[in-house]
């Protein structure tokens, strides 16, 4: 066993702490008697987080519900779903003959693309990465907030309008846009494509434009934060793996979103118009129409040059959570930290050169195809380093089987899961014939969906004793775990065969093809898995509100005993994080087990021996 | 604790923490990231303009199109928009100087150069309204039609329009034309082919590729909007340099540097879009 430290913070910060003059300024937080000031129109980087979250969580619901009610569709086509009428209205088409209530097929497509569209952008890229991002990198760097606290403010602000305006599309009498989350044009170019292609798109695109502001105020201020404001002695090299899979992941997102913004703009003057840069000789309903020279296949380019990038915006600070909470508590150093931050940027750097595997079945040259075949599966080589390294990180360790590691094991086996697969899809030979069925459904929901769920989760778990001063319940925290692990293979795992015998994505039912019936009961248990693993989610939000206020107290400055800053600050920190002196950072975050002890913050000096093995 | 930090060599470093590892302020460093992402917004449109340019069989010809000069001349190949990229680039010459003084923490000398670069974008904005106009007032561009075109064959016209060309005149695959508009009616001139397969038969001259119009109001209108809110700005940091806001400000003239770096990079853009509608 070995020996926990002893140390007293205050004491240390006292002696060693960086003094920024914080009281001289007076800079804390001016309106902290004002309830509207202090919660609502915050600009403390550690409300933004959790108003993030918050907002993150109820859109996960309203995304993870729409899959719910079309998978009562898919799984039980010839069953009446007449009882949710009083929720979806004119939606449930009863026929009047049987009595059977059945989806409108049209409104079918708007449930997934509006799945699509909110478990994507809302809840895993603002609910995730603005989650984290605005609670970790000021408290693990030792900044008092963020560069810019307005503009972070302002990040969140547009990030709800946006939320607001996609709300309200959902309720318009033609339905929100039903062309899928990925928008391609003719269905978005042309109001009269379809129901959802008129209003509904244009709150889409307004929404979505909003999005990206809010996306960019907060990158622009997570790297310039990362960059300027590290305490004394936080080099580069001893931010915590977190701060780091921020930091590339607000670069990826500085340099992508920019050019969806370009791919939105001309699509709106496609739209509004009349131009043609999507557009080529297209016929509606027989008629022809007046648009020529234009090409759908650009605006694939332009969304996917996002799209792919949007993926490992997703996927990184899933990694850098699991990395963290790994490390504390398996009570080990990280194996290879550079190695880790390496293959980050390699990850990142790649992630924009491989955009067009989304598009092998678009009728792009196979010979460029070529291309993004090989780097696609060249991408398989870093995630396969931070996988080695992850597992290498348990073996041996002494291991906490407490909520946060479960999940983050659980992050690492999805990931593992999910990205085989993915070295199947990434060759175009095989894409072509996998790219339209099941298959690619499975996999990118375990590779990027679940797994980013899970690191989502055990980021929770872990820093929910310092975002609300309290512990979240255990038991049920474990119930939600092996709900979430159980079902979501079991809602994933059969999607893989179904897919490889052939079934398309997209089909809003599938007991009218001979060569489908088969499947019936794969479907049936499916969309029951499905409704189970909702349940557990269900569990989790129990869990996470009844905490807030009735959880387990934090006692202690550093329940989890981990190294990173966050844990120095009272337990409940007030606006600017630290009473007083900045603490100065000694030592890069993975201490733990050295020398014999159990674990050595950030903030211990180096001793002489240290210093010594350091030089060598 | 001082000394200490200073003796230690290893905390002096740029990158140890503590401190900015670009000795820039936080603004500027925004201010460029923001610049890096509206580069990539510039760039996608660029690449757009290029797949539906390379797409297109033929294009209109920039020295043909760009050709009108205010006061009524014509066939001056891009001697206007030289004229605006001339007042541009002058405008960040000015806009340089402004910088210069505000390190001086000369208040006169700011106000006085960051004038200079208002008026300069304001010119700047006029032209381009002044090009618009002829496009679409006297050549009738629009962003669904483009009478600009190029001839893909040898041919003698059959008929004059009353400006350039008359009747007899003959063309080589590549000249260019203009379908002009009369009391509403397009003049799409009768031609006989006079080489290769489609030889002795008679023709009239068909519109030119219709992205062009489309992605010449876009991308030039999305820079305009650019120099436009340019110029808001400028205008709103030079009426607090004159009442005396920086004076007092610890980082001083900060704010007339944050817009400066905004300026070059909208006189930057500018070049790349001179480049690929006017010069090839």
């Amino acid at each position: 066993m070995a020996e926990i430290l002893k140390y007293n913070e205050e004491e240390l910060l006292k002696e060693q702490g960086f003094d920024d003059h914080f009281h001289d300024h007076g800079h804390g937080d001016k309106h902290k008697t004002s309830f509207i000031f202090k919660y609502i129109f915050s600009m403390d980087h550690k409300i933004i987080a959790r108003q993030f979250l918050i907002t993150g969580i109820f859109w996960a619901f309203i995304g993870i519900g729409m899959s719910v009610i079309f998978r009562l569709q898919l799984g039980f086509p010839e069953d009446s779903i007449a009882w949710l009428k009083p929720l979806l209205g004119k939606w449930i088409i009863v026929n009047e003959e049987t009595g059977i209530g059945s989806l409108d097929s049209q409104f079918y497509y708007a449930l997934i693309t509006m799945h699509g569209t909110i478990m994507v952008f809302f809840v895993l890229t603002a609910g995730l990465s603005g989650t984290f991002s605005n609670l970790l990198i000021p408290l693990q760097l030792g900044a008092r907030d963020m560069a810019s606290p307005f503009l972070n403010m302002l990040s969140y602000w547009f990030f709800f309008l946006a939320g607001i305006i996609m709300f309200y599309s959902l309720f318009l009498s033609t339905g929100p846009f039903s062309g899928g989350w990925t928008a391609y044009p003719p269905l978005s170019a042309l109001p009269q494509a379809s129901s959802g292609s008129g209003a509904g798109m244009t709150l889409w695109l307004v929404s979505l434009t909003m999005f990206v502001v809010s996306i960019l105020l907060g990158g622009i201020n997570y790297i310039t934060t990362v960059l300027n404001l590290r305490t004394k002695g936080m080099s580069m090299w001893r931010m915590p793996l977190t701060i780091w899979t921020f930091f590339i992941t607000a670069i990826i997102g500085l340099l992508s979103f920019p050019v969806l913004v370009s791919g939105f703009l001309l699509l709106m003057a496609d739209r509004g118009l009349g131009t043609s840069f999507y557009l080529n000789e297209i016929f509606v309903s027989g008629e022809a129409l007046d648009y020529v020279g234009g090409s759908a296949i650009l605006y694939q380019h332009l969304f996917w040059f996002l799209g792919h990038p949007e993926v490992y915006i997703i996927i990184l600070p899933a990694m850098g959570l699991t990395s963290e909470v790994l490390s504390v508590h398996a009570r080990k150093p990280i194996f290879g930290y550079k190695a880790m931050v390496y293959s980050v940027m390699a990850i990142a750097f790649l992630s924009f050169i491989v955009w067009a595997h989304h598009m092998f079945m678009s009728g792009v040259n196979p010979f460029i195809s070529n291309f993004f075949v090989i780097f696609t599966l060249i991408i398989a080589v870093p995630s396969a380093v931070k996988v080695f390294n992850w597992i290498t990180t348990l073996w041996g360790g002494n291991i906490r089987l407490n909520t946060p590691m479960l999940f983050a094991i659980g992050f690492v086996s999805m990931f593992i899961s999910g990205g085989l697969t993915g070295i199947f899809l990434g060759n175009s030979a095989i894409d072509i014939q996998l790219h339209d069925t099941y298959f690619v459904v499975a996999h990118f929901h375990i590779v990027m969906g679940v797994a980013a769920a899970f690191g989502m989760y055990a980021g929770i778990y872990h820093w929910y004793p310092k975002m609300f001063a309290t512990f979240m319940n255990e038991t049920l925290g474990k119930i939600h775990f092996w709900g979430t692990l159980i079902g979501s293979y079991a809602i994933f795992w059969p999607m893989h065969y179904i897919g490889m015998a052939g079934v398309p994505r997209r089909y809003y039912r599938f007991d009218g093809f001979e060569a489908f019936n088969q499947f019936t009961t794969m479907n049936e248990f499916i969309t029951i898995a499905a409704i189970l693993t909702f349940g557990a989610q269900l569990v989790f939000a129990l869990n996470f509100f009844w905490s807030i206020k009735r959880g387990r107290k934090v006692m202690t400055k550093n329940p989890w005993l981990a190294n990173t800053l966050e844990w120095t600050t009272p337990i409940k920190a007030g606006h600017g994080n630290w009473e007083g002196k900045l603490p100065t950072v000694h030592r890069w975050p993975y201490d733990y087990g050295k020398d014999g002890k159990d674990y050595i913050p950030q903030v211990i000096p180096m001793s002489e021996e240290e210093k010594a093995e350091a030089e060598h | 604790m001082a000394v200490d930090t200073l003796n230690d060599q290893k905390l002096i470093e740029d990158w140890d923490g503590g401190t900015s590892p670009f000795k820039s302020s936080y603004g500027k460093l925004m201010m460029w990231y923001f610049l890096l992402s509206d580069a990539f917004t510039f760039a996608g449109f660029l690449i757009a303009y290029g797949a539906l340019r390379m797409s297109s069989p033929n294009w209109p010809v920039p020295d043909f199109v760009f050709s009108a000069f205010p006061g009524g001349f014509h066939h001056k190949p891009l001697l206007f928009v030289t004229l605006m990229t001339f007042i541009l680039l002058a405008s960040s010459f000015t806009m340089v100087r402004a910088v210069q003084e505000g390190h001086q923490e000369n208040k006169k000398g700011v106000a006085f150069w960051m004038l200079l670069t208002v008026i300069g974008g304001l010119a700047f904005l006029g032209s381009q309204a002044w090009e618009w106009t002829t496009m679409i007032g006297k050549e009738h561009v629009s962003y669904h039609t483009n009478p600009f075109g190029s001839h893909v064959e040898y041919g003698t016209y059959l008929a004059g329009d009353g400006h350039d060309i008359k009747k007899g005149d003959t063309f080589v695959p590549g000249d260019s034309y203009l379908i002009h508009k009369h009391d509403g009616e397009w003049q799409k001139l009768p031609y006989e082919v006079t080489e290769g397969e489609d030889i002795g038969q008679v023709k009239e001259l068909q519109f030119g590729p219709r992205a062009f119009g489309a992605l010449f109001f876009f991308i030039t209108g999305f820079h305009g909007f650019h120099v436009f809110s340019g110029v808001v700005f400028l205008l709103i940091i030079l009426l607090n340099v004159i009442s005396g806001v920086y004076v007092e400000r610890k980082n001083g003239y900060e704010m007339v540097e944050k817009i400066g770096l905004y300026w070059h990079f909208v006189d930057l853009v500018w070049v790349f879009v001179f480049l690929v509608f006017y010069l090839i």
